[in-house]
């Protein structure tokens, strides 16, 4: 029988919860790491049993673990990131140039098809690129070293590289993105890369529809139609019908267009889950109702999934890499909160119910689909 | 014989139970130590200091006979004890760093 495997990382840890097909009954592994801030953990599309995870703390810094058999075992894989050449300055918080420092991995993608390669996107945002299971990476330094990485800033968490996406279609392409700095597009495997922020409004930069400079919060595909991405912005929900040439605002009837994660189902590529937060300076749900705003329509057109969830005095944020779908015949969905929660939905985001309720707060939440 | 005690969380990261133990050829220094404790355990290159024996990391401290050596030169001698294993060398995890 199919299963899952969903692998959170948290604030203190990481956990790996399983279940067969029904989603019902979980089996709860770890705190893996224990004690250390697990950003992100990630298995590859083509090796289930190949995860990666990025692993860092205060104390000592980053690592990245590396398991082979599904989560079962770890063990300390490359962590030396270095940017190529004289990284520079991008600017900091008050305008001031700022010099590029390493900070830690924000978020792991595996290659589509090798289990060896995976890319890591970075704080101070930069991305990186393993072709031996994580032993040494390299940077890809045409990104950080575009012409505009001088302008870029931090957002409220640090500079980072939260998003890549990798185009299933087209050999090459590949999607970035960076707070604040905006969205990217690759057509040559991350060998030069180009802004593709046109439409995007962002107040709290001095042109709000510059070229970059945009608190892009994350991006979501569906493999099926690559050219169309999905944005949750810092403020708005935006959608691009090009590859990202052009955005269009699909915010439509959510009650904050501010939110972190956003997701596609599985198998329907114009359904689109987004969790509204109430603003910038309040990272809660609004109303103290903890709602997932589901669209069947590709954007504009949103309805609440409340079922399960609390909807009342509920002051959790969703961060943005909290959030991910399983591919069985019934869509599961599932995100990970501040307060520590797992919840999943077994039906597209009808009905939700809680895995664990009382982990550390939840920083990323992914999920394989197991035969 | 040149005693180190790690913090938990490097201890856990390199699975060591206890003191690590070194035997040091030449100067026992810091930089001599760590050296040797790198090379045992290779998954603490970067844990405690930089890539190819690089700044200590903010917010780890050294300590050894009830001194503070953070800010001591790396190839400064260590104490008399510590090279002769009377006393350990102690990596820190800082007060505030966790």
């Amino acid at each position: 029988m199919s299963g899952v495997r969903v692998l959170a990382g948290t604030r203190k840890g990481a956990f790996v919860l399983t279940s067969d097909g029904m989603r019902k009954q979980w089996e709860v592994s770890g705190p893996h790491f224990a004690g250390w801030e697990i950003y992100h953990v990630k298995g590859s599309p083509a090796d289930p049993g190949r995860l990666y995870a990025s692993q860092s703390s205060g104390w000592s810094g980053q690592v990245i673990q590396r398991s082979d058999d599904g989560g079962a075992t770890w063990a300390p894989v490359g962590n030396q990131f270095a940017y190529q050449g004289t990284p520079g300055t991008h600017q900091w918080y008050d305008g001031t140039p700022h010099p590029w420092e390493f900070a830690r991995v924000w978020h792991l993608e595996p290659s589509l098809d090798d289990p060896d390669v995976v890319y890591a996107g970075v704080e101070d945002a930069g991305l990186f690129r393993s072709v031996d299971g994580g032993q040494s990476w390299q940077e890809l330094p045409k990104l950080r070293g575009h012409e505009s990485g001088p302008s870029w800033q931090p957002g409220a968490g640090g500079m980072c590289l939260h998003t890549i996406l990798l185009d299933p279609a087209r050999q090459g392409r590949m999607f970035a993105a960076i707070s604040a700095a905006g969205a990217f597009r690759s057509d040559d495997a991350g060998q030069t890369w180009r802004p593709i922020n046109q439409g995007l409004q962002s107040e709290g930069i001095p042109d709000p529809d510059a070229e970059v400079g945009h608190c892009v919060h994350r991006l979501a595909m569906h493999p099926s139609r690559p050219d169309v991405l999905f944005m949750q912005k810092h403020w708005d929900v935006m959608r691009s019908d090009n590859g990202g040439e052009s955005w269009r605002e699909i915010s439509g009837n959510l009650p904050s267009d501010f939110g972190f994660p956003i997701d596609v189902h599985a198998h329907e590529p114009d359904t689109v889950f987004v969790v509204p937060i109430t603003s910038d300076a309040e990272h809660f749900p609004p109303e103290g109702k903890l709602r997932v705003y589901r669209s069947r329509t590709g954007g504009d057109e949103w309805e609440p999934l409340t079922t399960g969830l609390p909807q009342e005095n509920c002051y959790v944020n969703v961060l943005r890499d909290a959030m991910a779908v399983d591919s069985l015949d019934s869509c599961g969905v599932y995100f990970g909160t501040t307060g520590g929660q797992v919840y999943v939905s077994a039906d597209s985001g009808d009905s939700w119910e809680p895995i664990v309720r009382d982990l550390p707060a939840v920083l990323s939440v992914e999920v394989q689909t197991l035969p | 014989m040149i005693r180190v005690v790690l913090p938990a969380h490097l201890r856990a990261l390199a699975r060591i139970d206890g003191e690590v133990h070194l035997d040091i050829t030449g100067p026992v220094t810091q930089r001599s130590v760590l050296d040797a404790l790198e090379a045992r355990y290779p998954m603490l290159r970067g844990t405690i200091r930089g890539h190819d024996s690089g700044p200590r990391r903010a917010f780890i401290r050294l300590f050894a006979c009830e001194q503070d050596l953070s800010h001591d030169p790396p190839d400064d001698p260590l104490p008399a004890a510590v090279a002769a294993g009377t006393e350990p060398y102690l990596i820190v995890g800082a007060m505030a760093g966790g």
